[in-house]
């Protein structure tokens, strides 16, 4: 399927718009998760203002589709992405992680709006996720539930528990986004705790895999296009990223920018390149 | 309805509830046929979930069914779906205040023969400790079958802790149940128990055939606790007993204190001192091991 250069070229500017609001939120001198907020921004970009139905002034809308943010430590790309659509006021993020704010360190359900459920404590969201594809399908709603995941978090084993048993429930209305962007925590995986070939895992455990560049806008839709049309298994994207993509600071420096403030010099810079 | 055991007043009395709140799903771990899930299974087996061995996941897609307006029963071990799905009934479900029912089956010694890998005995600690749940540990079959239809409507997220084998009811049946609301089963003016799950039947027993005036409250719901309604029981009481199937360490007993932490008054705890379970043959066997029988209870009065 062919998308218009209109369509591509605003959900660059969409996802661009949201590394911006994230830089934004953190500010000077605070620490944030910058680099996987910036390796997921398209992804979520393409989610939010293109492929999900969801409705901002009806959070709770039956039909909608679900995100869950399985990477829950990057909570500020999801706050970007919320404000950006409407959730709530742009003006909140600069409340980002302060004391009382609505914003938590990571995704909360009862204080958020738009947020699905409560998620940071690494692989777990796909289980959850799991849960909601198979109550809406019980409920006969056509709603799709996606869920993003980091390559990292694979290493928890109960990622594959929830692989192996949506596999088991043929559950179709479920898909799974992996930002591959190779580095964790402390460095990069494969120098650490290296989880191997990760599209044959998804594979052997039932998944029907579509593996893209996750910077290429038209690859990340079309691969959801993809997803929707595959039945009775559940799907994976694989989306090979850029840790920190978008800015020099970010790209250049992958493990210092996993959770780190922004300098005056760099937040400056950072936003001088985050051209629409 | 007679139920030789909780873990059938459990089942039977989900099956029930199912047949009117099409909202209930249930979830088991390979052990349905244990847990007595497996009633459900049969009546609704479209709103039944066999999740395979895998705990952690259970609870997370509990969660998840939760947050989609379903109201999950999760069923397995008491050991297991506290021990090992700890962390995803902390994280999502208790911090969201998700609505879904975690049922520790087999709970404390019950399981006598599998030893101290399958017996729980800091479930009640454990699932006390966190934030927004709700403990409840039904003191027979009858207080099962009320308890059951009680957290059904009750929003939130609650742990239920079965017991496994046969005993007498000591509470009566058709007796609504009102989620932290402690029943006094008999009244006393000396000593008084407080008492949860299986040593409900046994304070009775020792306080009946005590030459002390002892009143007997049963504890079926250990959290939340109403801290001036405890000190309020105790009346002209001049000592505490607590008696539970559990570690003395942060159950029942613990929680008996801390709502009586402003009062000065003596309380002697019953129950697992600080120590593992093991196999036995019997049940009742093993509960005479541990000291958790009515005589003992007897001996602190």
């Amino acid at each position: 399927m062919a998308y218009s250069k209109d369509l591509l070229q605003s959900l660059k500017e969409k996802s661009q718009q949201l590394r911006k609001n994230v830089v934004l939120s953190m500010g000077v001198g605070n620490a944030g998760h910058l680099g996987g907020s910036f390796s997921s921004a398209d992804l979520v970009s393409a989610l939010y203002f293109h492929k999900m139905k969801h409705d901002p002034k009806n959070p709770k809308m039956p039909d909608r589709d679900r995100f869950l943010l399985s990477k829950g430590h990057v909570a500020i790309l999801q706050y970007s992405a919320l404000a950006e659509a409407g959730y709530f006021p742009k003006e909140e993020l600069n409340n980002t992680k302060a004391l009382g704010s609505m914003l938590q360190g990571h995704p909360d359900v009862l204080k958020t709006p738009g947020i699905e459920a409560g998620t940071g404590s690494l692989g777990q969201g796909l289980s959850i996720g799991l849960g909601i594809a198979l109550g809406v399908a019980l409920d006969g709603l056509k709603s799709r539930v996606y869920v993003l995941c980091g390559d990292g978090e694979l290493a928890e084993g109960q990622i594959w528990e929830a692989a192996m048993a949506a596999a088991a429930f043929k559950t179709d209305n479920l898909v799974a986004l992996v930002d591959k962007n190779g580095m964790q925590a402390q460095g990069a995986i494969t120098d650490r705790f290296n989880i191997g070939n990760i599209a044959k895992k998804w594979e052997a455990f039932g998944w029907h895999v579509i593996e893209i560049d996750g910077h290429n806008m038209e690859e990340i839709l079309t691969a959801l296009d993809e997803a929707e049309t595959v039945k009775d298994k559940p799907k994976v994207i694989i989306a090979t990223t850029i840790k920190g993509k978008g800015v020099s600071v970010g790209e250049n420096h992958p493990v210092g920018f996993h959770n780190a403030p922004l300098s005056e010099q760099d937040y400056k810079q950072a936003l001088a390149e985050l051209t629409l | 309805m007679v139920y030789d055991n909780q873990r059938e007043a459990y089942g039977h009395t989900l099956v029930e509830l199912g047949k009117h709140n099409k909202n209930i799903v249930v979830l088991d771990a390979d052990l349905g046929g244990s847990t007595m899930g497996r009633f459900f299974e049969n009546a609704y087996p479209q709103r039944h979930f066999e999740m395979g061995i895998a705990e952690a996941n259970m609870l997370s897609v509990s969660a998840g069914l939760a947050c989609a307006g379903k109201i999950p029963f999760a069923n397995s071990f008491a050991v297991f779906v506290t021990g090992r799905a700890f962390d995803q009934i902390r994280q999502t479900i208790s911090i969201g205040k998700l609505n879904v029912k975690i049922v520790g089956s087999s709970a404390g010694l019950s399981d006598f023969g599998d030893g101290s890998t399958h017996q729980s005995i800091e479930d009640i600690a454990i699932m006390r400790a966190i934030p927004n749940m709700t403990v409840v540990v039904p003191a027979d079959t009858n207080e099962t079958v009320q308890a059951t239809k009680a957290i059904a409507d009750y929003p939130g997220p609650v742990y239920l802790r079965i017991n496994r084998n046969p005993y007498p009811n000591v509470t009566p049946a058709d007796q609504p149940f009102v989620v932290g609301q402690p029943t006094v089963l008999k009244e006393g003016s000396d000593v008084v128990i407080f008492a949860t799950g299986v040593t409900v039947g046994m304070a009775m027993e020792a306080a009946q055939k005590s030459s002390k005036s002892v009143k007997v409250v049963n504890v079926s719901t250990i959290k939340p606790l109403d801290s001036a309604k405890i000190v309020e029981l105790v009346g002209s009481c001049k000592y505490v007993v607590t008696a539970e199937e559990h570690s003395i360490v942060g159950g029942l007993g613990g929680a008996i204190a801390e709502a009586l932490h402003q009062t000065s008054l003596p309380i002697k705890f019953l129950g697992l001192k600080d120590e593992f379970g093991c196999s036995a043959k019997n049940y009742t066997e093993l509960l005479e091991h541990y000291g958790i029988t009515a005589d003992a209870i007897g001996k602190l009065l």
